[in-house]
């Protein structure tokens, strides 16, 4: 386990990951005196599907919000680095940013009369100037990413309408449109029945399959032992273990974060991993 | 991205075997952006006709003849000149009055647009939120000292104080919700509307309740072509900067991080059109004292023709605003004839029912979770 547990060695380095896939190092995090994120080196590699694992708290919304540029980091251990792709994130202009990658939040909500069509255009925004409308090209990439997530039939319905699975894949869509290398997602299953949370899952594995790199912060540990390649798992804003998901999803790492017996099955399909959770001690 | 692309032809296939929509509710009319044409017809009649409705009803032939003989069209169209009695008419009090009217309006309307699309507050109107009255109390102060020259600048700097003191108020009750800025913006906007008639009173002389009234519930009535040039200039010049920000407010639909993941710089787009919706106000205001619900009941009338896009949310606001604001003044001056009551009497009038109805219909939404 020692490769896999230190918070300062990164996650398994493939070719991939030197090539187009996430490297965040020493990103720090504190508000009002309190320390959120605690110096954290997180990788997720080109083409893989990278669950962020944790308990509540453990700063998994901060760490996507810092990656994602939204949230300055603060200086905690030394100079926090964020690159994809060989580019220096942190330092990049907002709107070539936002070319670049994209963040679907948790429940973002809205109370006006938005079509889920126009709602997906909004991702088209950083690709034209401020003041243009929409372009044919700008409509095409929507409809397609209302394809992907299977939202044509619901293109003119208005976004408070929807149900919490449907109004995800409109958020899921809007992230598409904005055609991003790397797709920061924050509890992309959250309230959402089984079947949902198995399209939402699978339009990630998809867009891995594309070459997208994608990091999702997931509540369910067996949704991400059975969905993604690796995992970092973070506990109090440090990161505990990071790697493929048979190394970190065991009990000796699991069990003192959550604080919590786990016992690991195998699943008689796939032969991933299966959680079951029993009171500690 | 080409890879992108390939998954996502690919994935069309397959939507099929998604489900459809859970409930049969009808799509939303889409586009519209013919309304535009149309509402500029309905506004230019509308301003044509509301300067024939008076205590002299003029033709509009005549009001016409008046317009144009004084833009230098006469000899050019070959237009007889207008008799002198309905050309003072016209052109000295009902025109200057109608086009006050109009510009207030257009100028509100955007306010309101802009501030629900930055707040996400379906409630946020320069009335409510105090900016209206803190701007009256601006101009009534410096009028007061006789430094008629500062009036816009006052006018300013009272909505500017009104909109920290708001957000402020609101912000030290905790999370800001819609309602708890509303009741903060009451609080500002009955304080400074207190002020304001004290100071009225204060410098008394013996129409001062007329004056008070006119300020507090806002009116147009002798509206000069200055008070046009002034709401003009200020509607047309910040109501453009305000309005090509479509694209901009689009991406505060849905919240702060939404639109900084889209690459928005949410602070200084924030304050900048903050510092531009006050700006507005307070010129506006300067001249009509402070009119309530426009900024509230527009936005949302228009929203349903239009959608909640602001490229065309934004001008046909406007556009709706003026027209609507010269028909409520239309009927502030001839519905009690001879008597005539302030314009922002009728417009609350129409706007409150409107209020309570959006505080019931956001009841589920937590729009009125204080």
């Amino acid at each position: 386990m020692s490769a896999t547990t230190t918070s300062s060695a990164p996650g398994p380095l493939t070719d991939d990951t030197a090539r187009g896939g996430l490297d965040a190092a020493r990103v720090s995090w504190s508000t009002g005196g309190r320390l959120i994120l605690d110096g954290v080196d997180c990788t997720a590699p080109a083409g893989a599907v990278t669950g962020l694992l944790g308990p509540n708290g453990s700063g998994k919304s901060t760490l996507l919000r810092v990656l994602a540029g939204v949230q300055p980091p603060s200086e905690g251990h030394g100079a926090p680095s964020v690159r994809f792709g060989g580019a220096d994130l942190l330092g990049l202009p907002r709107r070539r940013r936002a070319r670049t990658l994209a963040l679907v939040e948790q429940e973002a909500s809205t109370g006006l009369p938005l079509s889920v069509r126009d709602a997906v255009l909004l991702g088209r925004i950083p690709h034209r100037s401020l003041l243009a409308g929409d372009s044919d090209a700008d409509r095409e990439v929507a409809d397609r990413a209302l394809a992907t997530l299977g939202l044509t039939a619901f293109a003119d319905r208005e976004v408070t309408t929807l149900s919490g699975g449907e109004r995800q894949r409109v958020h899921m869509a809007r992230a598409l449109a904005q055609e991003p290398a790397l797709i920061l997602l924050d509890e992309p299953t959250n309230h959402l029945d089984i079947a949902a949370q198995l399209d939402a899952l699978r339009t990630l594995r998809d867009l891995a399959d594309a070459g997208v790199t994608v990091l999702a912060a997931l509540h369910d540990l067996n949704l991400a032992a059975q969905h993604c390649d690796h995992v970092v798992l973070l506990s109090r804003g440090r990161v505990v273990a990071s790697g493929p998901v048979t190394d970190v999803l065991v009990p000796d790492v699991v069990d003192p974060v959550y604080g919590v017996r786990t016992e690991v099955l195998r699943h008689p399909r796939t032969g991933r991993p299966v959680l079951t959770f029993s009171p500690a001690g | 991205m080409t890879a992108l692309r390939a998954a996502v032809a690919r994935d069309e296939a397959r939507d099929g075997a998604r489900t459809s929509p859970s409930s049969p509710v009808p799509a939303r009319r889409r586009g519209g952006a013919w309304w535009v044409p149309v509402s500029v017809l309905v506004l230019a009649s509308s301003v044509l006709v509301a300067v024939t409705i008076g205590p002299a009803d003029l033709s509009v032939a005549e009001v016409a003849r008046s317009v144009v003989t004084h833009l230098g069209l006469g000899g050019l169209l070959d237009v007889a000149p207008p008799e002198r009695l309905a050309d003072a008419m016209v052109w000295q009090l009902r025109l200057p009055r109608v086009l006050t009217a109009a510009a207030v309006g257009a100028g509100l309307a955007v306010c309101g647009v802009v501030m629900q699309s930055l707040t996400r507050n379906p409630l946020a109107d320069p009335y409510l939120l105090g900016l209206s009255s803190g701007a009256s109390l601006g101009a009534v102060l410096v009028l007061v000292v006789g430094m008629t020259a500062l009036l816009p600048v006052a006018a300013f700097a009272g909505a500017v104080a009104a909109l920290v003191a708001a957000l402020t108020l609101a912000g030290a009750i905790g999370t800001i919700t819609p309602t708890r800025t509303v009741l903060a913006g009451l609080a500002v906007g009955q304080l400074a509307a207190a002020a304001t008639s004290f100071v009225i009173f204060w410098s008394a002389t013996g129409d001062s309740y007329r004056e008070i009234l006119s300020w507090l519930m806002g009116s147009v009535a002798g509206s000069t072509w200055t008070s046009v040039a002034i709401t003009g200039v200020a509607a047309g010049v910040l109501g453009s900067v305000l309005a090509s920000t479509g694209s901009v407010l689009d991406a505060f639909t849905f919240g702060d991080t939404s639109a900084a993941a889209l690459g928005v710089p949410v602070a200084r787009v924030r304050w900048l059109l903050l510092v531009g919706v006050a700006l507005l106000t307070g010129a506006l205001v300067s001249q009509s004292g402070s009119i309530g619900f426009v900024g509230l009941i527009l936005p949302h009338a228009v929203r349903l023709l239009s959608g909640a896009r602001h490229r065309l949310l934004l001008p046909l606001s406007a556009l709706c605003g003026a027209s609507f604001l010269v028909w409520a003044d239309t009927l502030a001056r001839t519905v009690f004839a001879p008597r005539e009551v302030p314009v922002g009497i009728i417009t609350a009038a129409i706007g409150a029912p409107v209020f309570a109805a959006l505080l019931w219909k956001g009841r589920r939404a937590g729009v009125g979770g204080a």
